[in-house]
């Protein structure tokens, strides 16, 4: 195999089709579902491939303008099978029911196993261990694909999208939501969806406040919620009992690196995904990362777009286009800034345009996103208003990079500029 | 009479200010033209694209989803929603079929977004 594309989601849909239009012939893409699309086929709503298409799509429309090209391409899928592992001279091993064990002797891997939901566990909530505590994604699919509704009233812990996507899909079913609860002192998720999900439906937003407790034996029969201070410890006299047959959780996403670890990639603690280059090539030459396996991206134009970064990387890694032995130069996150993505480039390999994928810490009014070389200036862009759930991107010309070996340093500042 | 609204075009979500001048609507705010239709549609007139699923037979896969061809006036969507509940689709079907014509009288197609055919299984 030329290139093993592990993930048939939005990233392993759109690497694909690019190594192949780039003149790659074996292509395969490992998919453990039995349809291509990943979660956009569980993503019916709208305003999917603004970007790209220039329409408002829903979830399942935008995946399926990417399988049919797929098909054109004729492109191998390997459906209902699962990576196992995979090993440092690029042996995947993967497995599915028919076949048993199945290895693909690869020349260059794309990881695109996207991300995994946060659980409650990994939430800190107190209580019984009663049956009707499911994430976000979880309700979405039982409601959009499998065809039943989970609970009657409905609590949802987490103002992220999709928290806030299933409070109007839910109420749409049916399902009484009786509010959403946030943690910290701002929603997590885009302006657009608190309009659109909540203040259509008259859904009630409680910034502050958490769930401290899940009631109920066998299932679950209410939760108790609290305010938080700053420090996000619970105030007294401010605990409540809301009765509910379902607290839906979305309280966040995490990068799925299994895969990753295993291989020895190096990973950066600020998006606990694999460190990326400007092709998305990981540590490891030939393995390259896609999408939410990197960092979770808000949209999904972004994760088709780096996807096809790392198929063309990966055609040029093949076709012995991609300079390897260049030093890095580093691309690291200054004021107000917590990641940047990729985190370093060989310049060499650059193409016209370098884009540059990062979030800032806290929200900042009437500011200037600044990308400097050591002193110098190499862009700038204004913003009216910058919030740590919006996703900046901003592409930097090459060629003002290009005649330095200082790190890049992208900062966000306020102030009189 | 001033109004504000989040405008739902974009991830943008400009916060828009439309105001009436004796039935003369200027919007501002704004940062692009679907702004200025949006921000107008929703002081006079709100609406939102619907979508959701309907039930599908002859296939594993047990709900079809659908989306409105064009918007739909907002105040009706969970009326409309319960008429699609209505509905039942045979498999296969293709995306861009139509599952419901003219829904409630409101001149908008209800369509199909996913290919379904008889052959997908379930896991």
């Amino acid at each position: 195999m030329d290139l093993v594309v592990i993930g048939g989601g939005p990233a392993g849909l759109a690497a694909a089709i690019e190594a192949k239009k780039q003149g790659i012939e074996k292509v395969v893409i490992i998919e453990r579902d039995n349809t291509l699309g990943g979660i956009l086929q569980q993503c019916i709503h709208d305003g999917f491939g603004l970007h790209r298409f220039g329409k408002r799509l829903s979830g399942c429309e935008y995946a399926d303008n990417f399988i049919v090209e797929v098909e054109n391409e004729t492109i191998e899928v390997a459906y209902e099978t699962i990576v196992l592992e995979i090993t440092k001279d690029k042996v995947v091993y993967a497995m599915n029911s028919n076949e048993g064990i199945v290895e693909y002797y690869a020349k260059t891997i794309i990881l695109a196993m996207g991300c995994r939901e946060r659980t409650r566990s990994q939430a800190f909530i107190w209580g019984t261990r009663p049956s009707g505590v499911l994430t976000a994604g979880t309700v979405q699919r039982y409601i959009n694909i499998e065809g039943y509704l989970p609970g009657k009233k409905a609590v949802i812990l987490g103002s992220g999208d999709i928290g806030l996507i299933m409070a109007r899909r839910m109420t749409l079913e049916g399902i009484s939501v009786e509010g959403v609860y946030e943690l910290m002192s701002s929603p997590g998720g885009l302006t657009r969806n608190i309009a659109q999900c909540l203040v259509d439906y008259d859904i009630p937003l409680h910034l502050s406040t958490t769930v401290i407790r899940i009631h109920g034996q066998h299932k679950l029969e209410g939760v108790t919620v609290a305010e938080v201070d700053e420090k996000r410890q619970v105030i007294e006299g401010t605990k409540r009992y809301i009765e509910c047959d379902l607290l839906v959780l979305a309280v966040g996403l995490i990068p799925e690196n299994e895969l990753t670890r295993q291989l020895d990639i190096e990973i950066d603690p600020k998006t606990n995904g694999p460190i990326v280059d400007e092709n998305f090539m990981t540590s490891m030459a030939g393995v390259f990362a896609a999408g939410n396996v990197v960092t979770v991206f808000d949209l999904v134009d972004y994760v088709s777009l780096t996807g096809e970064m790392a198929g063309r990387g990966a055609a040029k890694y093949i076709q012995g286009n991609l300079e390897l032995e260049q030093d890095y130069t580093e691309v690291t996150p200054g004021e107000n800034v917590s990641f940047v993505v990729p985190q370093r480039i060989r310049k060499d390999n650059l193409e016209s345009k370098l884009p540059l994928y990062f979030r800032v810490r806290q929200k900042q009014e009437n500011v200037k996103v600044i990308a400097k070389v050591a002193e110098t200036i190499c862009y700038q862009k204004k913003h009216r208003v910058v919030l740590p759930p919006e996703m900046l991107v901003e592409e930097l010309d090459s060629q003002s990079v290009k005649d330095t070996n200082q790190n890049i340093v992208v900062n966000v500042m306020g102030g009189t500029l | 009479m001033k109004k504000e609204f989040t405008c739902i075009v974009c991830p943008v979500s400009c916060n828009l200010v439309v105001d009436d001048l004796d039935g003369q609507l200027t919007v501002s705010e704004n940062q692009c033209k679907r702004g200025l239709v949006f921000g107008e549609n929703e002081f006079r007139n709100p609406k939102r694209m619907l979508t959701t699923t309907v039930k599908i037979t002859g296939s594993s896969v047990k709900r079809l989803p659908v989306i409105s061809v064009d918007e739909v006036p907002k105040d009706r969507l969970i009326e409309l929603a319960e008429l699609l509940y209505k509905v039942t689709v045979k498999s296969p079907v293709h995306r861009g079929d139509i599952v419901a014509k003219n829904i409630g009288n409101t001149g908008v197609d209800v369509i199909a977004t996913r290919t379904i055919n008889q052959e997908n299984k379930e896991i």
